[in-house]
């Protein structure tokens, strides 16, 4: 009886596949989209957490201003930090690796005829250690040229393949708007963030050479540190909070003018905007979803009304209330699970599509595939229910004297 | 008698249908039509019943009450001594299953479906297996002379072999009673003899009861029994000689 159900349900939906398509597009678009955002969603939290693992858990920043503003941010109406803090963090934490006072500016980098424009970065070169950044080639800052500031600079890869192809950057010279300096080494290429931020593209100098010939004050922007292995991050975070409230002379019960963000706080910053991201697209996969239902009661309503004799002769032969029932139930449900289906294909497709374009990895999630067909099964039955019981009831007299 | 045998109508003496003042009124007030106003009518087993009468006379309305389709206004309406009055709709649906056999006017078949597909819809509704079902429906298409037709949709067949798919689905259940509403109304004069034919085959070969309402006085002719509706009643009542008491 449920294959007779089946097969007639698949002629009657083979019969109309136009009408068909059309009306289980509702269904498909809202469950392209969940599968395309879970699976995309999936990847990028991997990609994240990996991303955190190479980073080292143990690094902290520190800014001035209140929470993660991004840049630019409330930052601007707190006081800056200066050398003097680095130096009293430096000293005054226990459990420190490294310490990396840093400023930035987006400027055009020049050489000879081709331009750049990049972030410039001054700091020392504790950095590469608190971001465990090695060297291509070439070579760190001397103690000499950080002390003096002296214009010498060392590239991203990205910087040094727009600038000078393929040639080698080692030794040239290049400008940094008004500042020309030496160029005396090449990082190792670490690969686009999560967000698809360049982390190559970026030409970093002595902070000192920064603070003197490009920002124009002794201002530091944030401080970068890494905790040494074993050490809490926790801790070495209430440290600095402790010590620099009090460098800044902040009463009791006042709040921190000034943020320290572990990398737990980084993620999750980094998740909330997925998060945010997640919720939008939940709605519209919501509402596409609803949408495919209502649009299957429509079709099958108007399936009902088409199909009046038809209902009528088998009642008039012996079908029971719930054969008929079960038959356009039934006819409801192919229709939504065909929708799951294609959904789940196109939204693979669109997972597989967006995960190239954001580089980031592809990972399937066989779990969130089957729920959303389940629930394209279960939005056939809840909207199919009201057109089939409409059938069921149908007086076959009536039915079968409908032209 | 030439019934087959059945243990309930036997218990009745031979009584397939009993009516009874059965009375079917349609609207209410002002606008009440009386379609049947008062029945008394008894259908024996392996009887061959025509029905005639103008248009109106209330033989349509009749043959839907017999047929479990519809129930009356008031009266009893006992079905090898069943009291159909007292059953439910579903009930009566399984009456129709297992018991009763359509013919329509308009034929009424699956338009999409072959005639072999027609034949054995009944037979779904029943629970029979695919092969048993489809040996069963190549029986009755066989019987009526369409074998060589099975595949065909009722679009491309004529109306004549419509109607004789139609009559295979009704009696591919060997239903007890066999209702037939202006069977030839809409055919030839050539293709109704030959369904007259098929149906009185299987009344005097198998046995099986049947009613049929027709405007044609030689149509009647080939039934056991004549009765005439007038406005609502049976106004007379002939028999055809060959009757099977
Ligand atoms: N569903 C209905 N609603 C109202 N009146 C009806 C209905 N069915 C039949 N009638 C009326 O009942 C009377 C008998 O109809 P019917 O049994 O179809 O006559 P016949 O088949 O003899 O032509 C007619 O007057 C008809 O108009
Ligand atoms: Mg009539």
């Amino acid at each position: 009886m449920i294959r007779e159900t089946l097969l007639l349900a698949l002629r009657a939906i083979r019969r109309n596949v136009l009408r068909s398509s059309l009306t289980i597009l509702g269904i498909v678009i809202g469950v392209a989209s969940v599968i395309a955002m879970v699976t995309l969603g999936g990847g990028a939290t991997a990609q994240v957490s990996s991303e955190i693992a190479s980073l080292g858990s143990n690094m902290l920043q520190v800014r001035p201003g209140q929470g993660f503003h991004g840049p630019g941010g409330a930052r601007s109406a707190a006081p800056s930090f200066d050398r003097k803090d680095v130096e009293a963090i430096r000293g005054q934490v226990y459990g420190l690796e490294a310490v990396a006072p840093v400023s930035t500016a987006g400027l055009q980098a020049v050489s000879g005829n081709r331009n750049w424009s990049t972030s410039v970065l001054g700091t020392t070169n504790e950095y590469f250690d608190v971001r465990d950044w090695p060297l291509g080639s070439g070579r760190i800052f001397g103690e000499g040229e950080l002390r003096s500031g002296k214009a010498v600079c060392i590239l991203g890869t990205t910087v040094g393949r727009e600038l000078f192809g393929d040639g080698d950057p080692l030794g040239a010279s290049i400008r940094l708007e008004k500042l020309a300096c030496t160029v005396i080494g090449i990082l190792a290429s670490k690969g686009q963030t999560s967000f698809g931020q360049d982390q190559d593209d970026v030409v970093i100098i002595p902070l000192r050479t920064f603070q003197r010939r490009i920002a124009g004050s002794t201002d530091v922007e944030a401080v970068y540190l890494s905790a040494l292995d074993g050490v809490s991050t926790t801790s070495v975070k209430q440290d600095i909070e402790g010590l620099m409230r009090e460098r800044r002379r902040i009463a009791e019960g006042k709040d921190d003018d000034f943020h320290v963000r572990d990398m737990q706080e980084i993620v999750t910053a980094l998740t909330g905007t997925t998060r945010v991201l997640t919720a939008l697209l939940g709605a519209v996969a919501a509402v596409s979803l609803l949408v495919g239902g209502i649009g299957i009661m429509n079709i099958m309503l108007v399936s009902v009304t088409e199909r009046t004799r038809e209902i009528g002769i088998r009642l008039a032969i012996g079908a029971l209330e719930r054969d008929v029932l079960l038959q356009f139930l039934i006819e409801a449900v192919v229709l939504s699970s065909f929708g799951g289906i294609f959904g789940i294909l196109f939204g693979l497709l669109m997972a597989l599509a967006g995960a190239r374009a954001m580089s980031v990895p592809f990972i399937l999630n066989p779990g969130i595939m089957v729920v959303a067909f389940l629930f394209s099964v279960a939005i056939g039955v809840a909207f199919g229910y009201f057109p089939a019981r409409r059938a069921a009831r149908l007086d076959p007299i009536d039915a079968l004297r409908h032209e | 008698m030439n019934g087959r045998p059945d243990a309930a109508a036997d218990a009745w003496n031979g009584v397939l249908v009993a009516f009874s003042g059965i009375v079917k009124t349609y609207g209410m007030g002002d606008a009440t039509v009386h379609a049947l106003r008062g029945i008394d009518l008894v259908i024996r087993r392996g009887e061959f019943l025509a029905v005639m009468g103008p248009s109106g006379s209330g033989k349509s309305t009749c043959m839907n009450i017999l047929g479990c389709l519809d129930t009356p206004t008031s009266g009893t309406y006992l079905f090898q001594g069943i009291d159909v009055g007292a059953l439910s709709r579903e009930g009566r649906a399984l009456l129709r299953r297992h018991r009763l056999g359509f013919v329509f006017q308009g034929f009424n078949l699956l338009n999409q479906s072959s005639a072999l597909e027609n034949v054995e819809l009944p037979l779904i509704y029943r629970g029979l297996q695919p092969r048993e079902r489809r040996r069963k429906a190549r029986e009755a298409l066989e019987a009526v002379g369409l074998l060589d037709r099975q595949s065909h949709t009722p679009g491309e067949l004529s109306g004549g072999q419509q109607q004789r798919v139609a009559i295979a689905r009704a009696m591919v259940i060997e239903p007890a009673l066999l209702l037939a509403d202006e069977p030839t109304g809409n055919l030839d004069s050539g293709s109704s003899r030959e369904i007259m034919e098929l149906l009185t085959a299987f009344n005097e070969d198998r046995g099986i009861t049947i009613v049929m309402v027709t405007h044609d006085g030689n149509m009647a002719a080939y039934a056991n029994r004549t009765i005439h509706f007038l406005d609502g009643r049976i106004d007379s009542e002939v028999q055809n000689g060959d009757e099977p008491t």
